[in-house]
């Protein structure tokens, strides 16, 4: 029986947080690919009875649920290996302001933004801009929100560098482009580049796949 | 740490600036409070929480700390001689992490749907969600004194503010929180016992004539 297991979803951002995490600290895990958008299995009910929700990660039987809460036990946890979190207090509620933010306020605007429409989006549309603008300015000369490595923050915004790309250019958006957000621009490259991150994201294709017959049947039950 | 200067910008009924308020008490440590004149917003507010402009923020040497539940960690992590807030062990602290982050999610809105209610549905609405928020958390109280079990700390910290609404939510929303959920009642009795919790919260009459000075204003009576 596998000491560590993951209850996530193969396109998703929210456990791909915590895959890019086990990895990077050189744990083992069991993954257990839960169809969440038709499903939700016992198991899973189980271990997440407040929200039903994946990420859950599962230690020796036991529960930890919410993104950001499981990223701070698998620090916690596994000390061996690179940091997620910075050793000073005050570094560490930075990093805690930032995933809160990127997690409360930037991943539901920009998922919003792709979803709706009129004059909805165009609001969306608007709010995203502040937002990336605010993303931009914390980025300052640094090549990783962590700095010269990877931590929590990037890993936190990894919703930023992939699915948002995807869905903007399904949506025929262009919020987020290295025009306008040259720093964010070069981060995202340099993310994408990183083996931890480009070795553990789901497939393009499948996941454009997803994502387009998603924007099908919205439209069609919009008709 | 001698010399460290603190500062809390806060605005009174803020269940979220007493969770500070609290930590810091807890602590036994010294600082200077500054309330913020809401809706009005000082310059310092707007410099030190540039991002969400919103109470509380701590300003330590300087350097301000925002997101209520971020400053009670920092607090503790920093002044971590004493009184300690959180469980030492990954998996509590992470249950306890989970508990805040469900109240921080949820409590908050569901008791605004009640106290600015448009009508008697959205009162109603808000007031269902409230109770099934508490039925939770008396769930994870269970028979333990306090959330962290047998010693105060972060969960209550996090729960306890939101006492000084209760009278706003009742008279709102038409009920009584004694009533519905006196496992509750009972540990926010126990909670107030506390000199640091009770200095810490202001008076729930005040609050709730507060709701109706900003309800006026708003026209929503």
């Amino acid at each position: 029986m596998a000491e560590v297991k993951l209850f996530g979803n193969w396109g998703s951002p929210f456990s791909g947080r915590i895959e890019f995490a086990l990895k990077l600290k050189g744990v083992e895990y069991e993954f257990i690919d839960e169809d969440i958008y038709n499903y939700k299995s016992p198991l899973l009910l189980k271990y997440n009875p407040v929200h039903k929700k994946i990420p859950v990660l599962v230690h020796n039987g036991k529960p930890i649920c919410e993104s950001l809460v499981i990223l701070e036990y698998i620090d916690e946890t596994w000390e061996k290996g690179p940091s997620l979190l910075p050793k000073d207090p005050y570094e560490r509620a930075l990093v805690r302001f930032w995933t809160k933010f990127l997690d409360e306020k930037c991943v539901p605007t920009l998922w919003k933004t792709c979803w709706s429409i009129g004059e909805e989006q165009e609001k969306a549309k608007e709010e995203s801009t502040e937002l990336l603008k605010i993303l931009e300015g914390t980025l300052s000369d640094k090549k990783f929100f962590g700095g010269d490595s990877i931590g929590m923050v990037d890993i936190v915004a990894n919703f930023i560098s992939y699915w948002f790309i995807i869905l903007q250019e399904l949506a025929g958006l262009q919020v987020l482009t290295k025009e306008k957000f040259p720093k964010l621009g070069a981060w995202i490259d340099d993310y994408l580049n990183c083996n931890i991150i480009k070795e553990n994201l789901p497939p393009k294709d499948k996941l454009t796949a997803y994502f387009r017959a998603r924007f099908e049947a919205a439209a069609a039950a919009a008709k | 740490m001698g010399n460290d200067e603190l500062i809390l910008l806060n605005f009174w009924p803020s269940m979220f600036g007493s969770r500070v308020k609290i930590a810091l008490e807890e602590k036994g440590l010294d600082y200077e409070y500054r309330e913020e004149e809401l809706p009005n917003k000082s310059p310092l507010l707007l410099r030190m929480n540039p991002v969400h402009k919103k109470v509380p923020v701590l300003i330590h040497n300087g350097k301000p700390i925002c997101e209520s539940n971020i400053i009670v960690q920092y607090i503790d992590e920093v002044w971590n001689d004493k009184a300690p807030l959180l469980p030492s062990d990954p998996y509590e602290k992470a249950q306890a992490r989970f508990c805040a982050d469900y109240i921080d999610k949820k409590l908050y809105e569901a008791g605004k749907k009640i106290t600015w209610y448009k009508n008697k549905e959205g009162a109603e609405e808000g007031k269902k969600e409230v109770l099934e928020i508490f039925k939770v958390l008396e769930g994870a109280l269970g028979d333990k004194p306090y959330f962290g079990g047998e010693n105060f700390g972060y969960v209550d910290i996090s729960l306890i503010g939101f006492y000084m609404w209760f009278h706003a939510y009742e008279t709102c929303g038409n009920f009584s929180i004694e009533v519905e959920c006196p496992k509750l009642m009972a540990w926010v009795k126990r909670c107030l016992e506390r000199k640091t919790v009770a200095k810490s919260l202001g008076d729930p009459k005040i609050v709730y004539e507060i709701v109706l000075k900003f309800r006026k204003s708003w026209g929503l009576d």
